[in-house]
């Protein structure tokens, strides 16, 4: 029993220890007066991160959206409701899968990377090499990934939307056959900015803070050796995506109660 | 801090006779102890370096050399003991004081540790565009006179992947000496370098030295190199400084320690092995009882 506490208590500090360097990290890399040299490494990185993430992002969308307008057609049109058809899978794609399927991709692409990227350079002694020659590595190399996640995640994700919306209008009115004014003005009806777009906006920017903070921390905080960063690029992949998952949650629980 | 203090073995031993102004020693380590894990790799070790010479730390691998580098650039902080660089108490300066006197410094890590992502150009046009406000024709010039000195203006454009070992490091070292810094270490400078390759990199180290009056410190295994243009050297082992002096003084040391270590002897009181269990022991011991078996 006693020992048992003991494992929990040395487990729980370490898990604090983790949390403050992550912390620390967060800190310096952000809440620091951006610096204007330092812009077109963020460019730089919203390319890497954002538009190289673009095709899994596009395919997958097209994919869901297509998929949920084939579901959504077969059930509502026993009741004679596939003309809202368009309104569902809007309101379930901008609020719901839109942001959290994006997030798991951008995890699974781009956070991946990051933490096998810092990880590499923290093992091939880059980042030493960095701080040796005065540079602080969070400036140079923490900073623009994390603020290129912040950007490009909401855009991806109102990218995955569109595209998925575009996937269900193909299968829902160019295949299935539902009146495409019905399924046009029943989004158009039911879809309010503020209360539905920008809570999925708001989801995805969160989503965007919490996977690139992962990624970044886990690379910079590898074991530097092959096994380590295989290890902290696993981690990324599985802490982003729970993460995601239980956030989504509780944003939603907020977000219905306004 | 003592007002004056004497020659390079002073703070090492306790002992010598020279006296210096404090200003003439560039870094000064004092009572320095660092610890990995229970391992003590350095044990209240004393070390100081006179500003514009070449000072060399040998001694067996493990020992803490490049711990001792790392302890002078920052990297590390010191258990207890005091670092003390350019007037500045490492251990004690802000993450923003750090960089700053890091400015002052050049490393040549012992990898390399180039920018994968970058050229070799570029690799050492970093610091250069880092820290000064260089027009690029300016950059572009230094970067081929540091490239020319070692042997690599020809490699300007290919990128460390496309690099030998020995090739990396002496980019490493044109980037190191890039902003012309008042200190530069060299982590093991001369290994896997071919002889013409090394006989270059002995000559710009000497040469750094004279012209700039760089403080130059130099972890290296390589005596012959290393003596034939080393001011001073220092032989740690356990942790502790077991010789210092010139390269002849050293030499000539009747230390058993000391001379074992120059002649490369495998046996005498410098340990070749890792504290382990005893041998025989160990091989006899029941596998099963072995709780990493």
């Amino acid at each position: 029993m006693l020992s048992r506490l003991r494992r929990i208590g040395q487990y729980s500090l370490v898990v604090l220890a983790t949390l403050g360097r992550a912390g620390h990290i967060w800190w310096q890399a952000v809440w620091r007066k951006p610096q204007l040299r330092n812009l077109p490494l963020v460019i730089k990185q919203i390319y890497q991160l954002g538009v190289l993430s673009v095709v899994i992002i596009v395919m997958s969308g097209f994919s869901i959206g297509a998929v949920l307008a084939l579901q959504g057609y077969n059930q509502l049109v026993k009741y004679g409701s596939e003309s809202a058809l368009g309104l569902g899978v809007a309101l379930v794609l901008v609020m719901e899968i839109g942001p959290v399927v994006s997030a798991l991709l951008f995890a699974g692409r781009a956070g991946s990377s990051v933490t096998a990227e810092i990880g590499l350079m923290k093992a091939t002694e880059q980042l030493s090499s960095m701080e040796m020659m005065g540079v602080d590595p969070i400036q140079r190399i923490i900073a623009p990934r994390l603020w290129a996640g912040f950007i490009v995640m909401p855009i991806l994700a109102l990218m995955f939307s569109i595209v998925g919306i575009w996937g269900a209008s193909l299968v829902g009115v160019d295949w299935l056959g539902v009146h495409e004014g019905a399924f046009w003005s029943a989004m158009q009806d039911g879809v309010d900015f503020k209360s539905h777009i920008m809570k999925g906006i708001v989801k995805s920017i969160v989503f965007g803070i919490v996977v690139t903070w992962i990624a970044v921390f886990q690379g910079y905080d590898t074991i530097p050796t092959s096994e380590g960063i295989a290890n902290a690029t696993t981690r990324t992949v599985v802490y982003s995506s729970v993460s995601v998952l239980i956030l989504d949650f509780f944003l939603t629980l907020v977000m219905f109660s306004f | 801090m003592r007002a004056s203090i004497s020659g390079a073995w002073v703070l090492a031993f306790g002992w010598g006779p020279k006296k210096k102004n404090m200003t003439d020693y560039q870094i000064i380590l004092e009572q320095v102890v660092f610890r990995r894990g229970q391992r003590r790799i350095l044990d209240k070790i004393s070390i100081v370096i006179p500003r514009g010479k070449i000072v060399a730390i040998m001694g067996p691998s493990g020992t803490g050399k490049t711990t001792l580098l790392r302890l002078i650039g920052g990297q590390l902080r010191p258990e207890s003991g005091s670092v003390r660089v350019s007037g500045h108490e490492i251990p004690e300066l802000s993450r923003t004081q750090l960089f700053n006197v890091r400015k002052t410094m050049g490393m040549m890590f012992q990898s390399g540790a180039l920018f994968s992502d970058l050229s070799v150009f570029e690799n050492v046009a970093f610091p250069l565009r880092i820290h000064t406000n260089l027009p690029d024709d300016m950059i572009r010039d230094l970067v081929l006179v540091k490239l020319q000195s070692v042997g690599l203006r020809g490699a300007s454009q290919l990128f460390p992947s496309e690099l030998s070992g020995g090739m990396s490091r002496r980019v490493a070292l044109a980037r190191a000496i890039a902003l012309d810094p008042e200190i530069i270490m060299y982590d093991e400078p001369f290994a896997g370098l071919d002889p013409i390759a090394m006989g270059v990199i002995v000559d710009l180290i000497k040469t750094l030295n004279r012209v700039y009056r760089t403080t130059s410190i130099i972890v290296s295994h390589d005596i012959p190199e290393t003596a034939s243009i080393a001011d001073i050297i220092y032989v740690i082992s356990d942790g502790k400084v077991i010789g210092a002096g010139s390269p002849k003084e050293l030499f000539e040391q009747d230390s058993p320690r000391v001379h074992q270590f120059i002649k490369g002897l495998p046996d005498g009181p410098v340990p070749f092995h890792y504290p382990a269990a005893d041998y025989e022991e160990e091989l006899m011991r029941d596998q099963d009882a072995d709780s990493w078996s």
